[in-house]
């Protein structure tokens, strides 16, 4: 891991996870919901958060960090301010979501699953929001966009530029 | 705890105001009457009206209600309606007109013009299919898009509150449930499954009664029911509806299935990117043990069942039985072999079953109306209906019920409204990255289980996309494959690796680089990972491209022999160029062009320098002469 994003988590943030811990070891099955949480509270999920969950469990980080890669919901890398999740569902795809994303990786300048340099936006792909009435959609945080062209990427992307 | 008589009290209470959305025109206008609400509003809170912002078209309608001094309309936040393509759509009962497309203004106007005392429907605002020829006003159930339709898994789907249990319980949830307790042994529970003939909707489609009779006949104390909510198929989003729709039925069935089989807890196990789902079922199973329909001695008969959700993390591979159940477990989702089959040894261990989220959705209606009803409908070997999620190049984008065996023409032409900007059809694709294209020549096929194996493709959990000429068969098995490549689990070789070399293969076919070996390379491949892989993703990941190579082989052969791609999809084998004699020399193209890879004087024709062109076809996109050609 590089030092631009060297870990630093707050003492209220440890706390937090420590709670879910204790609250959830007893449950058989945990430890995807522990990581779920330990997402939710750091934003992704770091080597020293894995650790973290791996001695509150009292199981290896062998074993966490292999389910923690295992699934793509998790995160071992921050994300930018704003989450942008462009659908390539089918649905989508047929529809041009490919586009979609080449627009907005060239508007950012950054490759899907990658950062901007100043941390407001990341790219990832989906695999369908369930909105295909819409299509081709992509999700900036929780808000969907639907019916794009490549051509309307921009001014959403200004919208969050802006709003900095 | 809830007692028998406790709970028909609910049911008489909500028994008109539910009818009163299922029945229009006078017997509901009848019925409104009874219920104290002249009016009832229902507006889509499914996943894809909110993201058309069916939230504002509720708040302003509330505002509005409340500015108009209207305490006699009833609001109603539901499930899908299904033609999703027209959000956000409210319906005003009792006369069941069908608004779309939604805005605050608009509204505003139907509640000024429409639900005042003495108001009318506002007919420019209704779903334009809703409105003939001579201005009358046709019941949208009587439109193209839902007359062929007939709603069992969705049947409470926008009709009711899903985040109301008594709202559930006068729809005829919970209904199975009483009747089981009460009346009927496991056994008895067990052979009505059997003789309904359902079968699994998750796509494999296994007798669901045989699944719980070898469950049943498992020892041991401890088993376990298993719902699937991983949704996984790019393009599904039926399981999702009915859980955001009327989560209790789901409930209620595996309340049903733990009697048939001597199980007293649940797992649900959802996928996190459904937040509405899930929030659905939280509020359900919350409401059903403070209703005592969940929890201990159930309804006063002894029996104890309980349920818990579990969330996926995305991983398709967890659609699979077994490495679903290693995910509830805690641990990466990987499959394992079978035997032994989960009805022996499954979650933690002990005999477990798993029914898809659909599959649920049906045993409510089976218990009530019997097996001899249900297999009355569909074919002799799938009975009942099947939930499609019709999505890609069709004009009614939606959620579709239809008795199995309909026809692929009637779901496409008549209920889907055929294909937009006249376009002609190429092929359905049906099952998904498992699943396979059914081309135009078989329209015709009368869809089930056992006809769509025949030619080559699979029921699937009931994704359906249809494709128009524009769309490459190479691309979109490649598509498929980079999916499934992405998806393998890494367990076994033959998936591992097989996924990965049929996707080098494709890609070098869709580069222009395919040679006339690397189609027979690809047949050896496909059909060793079928035989060779260890769960249904490796087995099935190369049906995408064996049935488009069934029937499209000479866009393949096009692609490898003649370096064109038919469709104009793959970039490596086309390049645009302009028509002289068309060409207007509007400027329109050059301007247009984001590399000004386009060059030329005002009023005389235009040229593309090949060399620059990055292929984004925005000047064929524009050009009002159609002077631009891709060959």
């Amino acid at each position: 891991m590089d030092n631009k994003s060297a870990f630093h988590g707050s003492a209220e943030q440890k706390a937090r996870l420590t709670a879910v811990i204790e609250e959830s070891r007893s449950t058989p099955g945990c430890l995807m919901h522990v990581l779920q949480e330990a997402q939710g509270i750091y934003g992704y999920l770091p080597i020293e958060v894995q650790t973290m969950i791996a001695e509150g469990l009292g199981i290896s980080l062998s074993e966490v960090y292999g389910v923690a890669t295992f699934y793509s919901q998790f995160s071992l890398k921050p994300k930018g301010k704003h989450r942008i999740s462009v659908c390539l569902g089918t649905a989508c795809y047929v529809k041009g979501s490919d586009k979609i994303l080449a627009e907005v990786e060239k508007q950012l300048g950054i490759k899907c699953g990658e950062c901007t340099e100043d941390g407001l936006f990341s790219i990832d792909s989906c695999r369908c929001v369930g909105a295909c009435g819409l299509a081709p959609v992509m999700m900036i945080d929780e808000e969907v966009y639907g019916r794009l062209k490549p051509e309307s990427v921009k001014e959403i992307l200004d919208k969050y530029r802006e709003a900095k | 705890m809830m007692t028998n008589a406790q709970l028909d009290a609910i049911r008489e209470k909500k028994k008109d105001l539910i009818r009163v959305r299922r029945v229009i025109k006078e017997e509901g206008e009848k019925l409104a009457a009874k219920t104290g609400y002249r009016k009832q509003v229902l507006v889509c809170g499914g996943t894809g009206c909110t993201s058309s912002h069916s939230m504002q078209v509720i708040a302003q309608l509330e505002k509005s209600l409340k500015e108009l001094n209207l305490d006699d309309i009833l609001v109603v936040k539901t499930g899908c309606f299904g033609l999703c393509a027209l959000g956000p759509i409210m319906i005003v009962y009792p006369e069941g007109a069908f608004y779309a497309q939604m805005t605050p203004e608009h509204v505003k106007t139907v509640a000024e013009k429409h639900l005042v005392k003495g108001g009318e429907i506002v007919k420019e605002l209704l779903y334009q299919g809703t409105v003939s020829e001579d201005g009358s006003i046709i019941p949208f159930a009587e439109t193209p898009f839902y007359k062929k339709q007939m709603r069992i898994a969705l049947r409470n789907c926008g009709v009711i509150a899903p985040e109301d249990i008594e709202e559930a319980i006068g729809a005829g949830d919970y209904q199975a449930l009483e009747k089981v307790l009460k009346e009927m042994t496991p056994d008895d529970v067990i052979n009505e499954m059997l003789a309904s003939g359902l079968r699994g909707r998750g796509g494999a489609g296994f007798p669901t009664g045989r699944k719980w009779s070898f469950a049943k006949a498992s020892p041991g104390n401890v088993k376990y029911v298993c719902c699937n909510a991983d949704e996984g198929d790019p393009g599904a989003f039926m399981d999702r509806s009915v859980l955001e729709g009327d989560p209790h039925c789901v409930l209620e069935a595996m309340a049903i299935a733990g009697y048939a089989i001597g199980s007293n807890h649940g797992f649900i196990y959802v996928r996190a990117e459904y937040p509405v789902a899930v929030q659905r079922l939280k509020i359900a199973i919350k409401q059903a043990r403070e209703y005592g329909l969940l929890g201990k001695n159930i309804l006063g008969s002894g029996f104890d069942f309980d349920i818990e959700i579990r969330l996926g993390a995305g991983a398709f591979v967890c659609g699979e039985e077994t490495a679903l159940m290693t995910s509830i477990e805690g641990h990466r989702g990987e499959p394992r072999p079978r035997p032994p089959f989960p009805a022996v040894k499954g979650l933690f261990g002990k005999p477990t079953i798993l029914n898809n989220v659909e599959t649920w959705a049906n045993v409510n209606p089976i218990i009530m109306n019997g097996a001899a009803w249900f297999s009355t409908i569909g074919t002799p070997n799938s009975s009942g209906t099947k939930v499609f999620a019709l999505g890609g190049k069709i004009t009614n984008v939606g959620l579709v019920e239809v008795p199995m065996g309909t026809t692929l023409r009637e779901i496409v032409e008549e209920i889907g409204g055929g294909i937009p900007n006249g376009k002609k059809f190429k092929a359905a694709q049906t099952g998904g990255p498992s699943g396979g294209c059914i081309p135009a020549e078989c329209i015709d096929t009368p869809i089930d289980y056992d006809s769509l194996l025949a030619i080559g493709s699979m029921m699937g959990s009931g994704g359906m996309i249809i494709l128009d000429e524009d769309t490459c068969m190479v691309d979109i098995s490649k598509f498929y494959l980079e999916f499934t490549a992405d998806e393998s689990c890494g367990k076994c070789t033959p998936c591992r690796i097989g996924t990965k070399r049929l996707l080098q293969l494709l890609t070098k076919i869709t580069e222009g680089k395919g040679e006339p070996e690397d189609l027979v390379k690809i047949d050896e491949l496909a059909n060793h990972m079928k035989q060779s892989s260890l769960c249904a993703l490796g087995q099935s990941a190369p049906n995408p491209v064996l049935s488009t190579l069934r029937y499209f082989r000479k866009e393949y052969e096009a692609h490898i022999n003649d370096k064109i791609c038919p469709a104009g999809v793959c970039k490596a084998l086309f390049t645009y160029h302009i028509i002289p004699d068309k060409c207007k020399g509007c400027t329109l193209c050059a301007r247009n062009c984001p590399v000004k890879a386009i060059s030329g004087e005002v009023k005389k024709p235009h040229v593309i320098d090949t060399a620059k062109c990055v292929k984004c076809g925005l000047c064929i996109a524009n050009c009002k002469f159609g002077a631009i050609e891709r060959k």
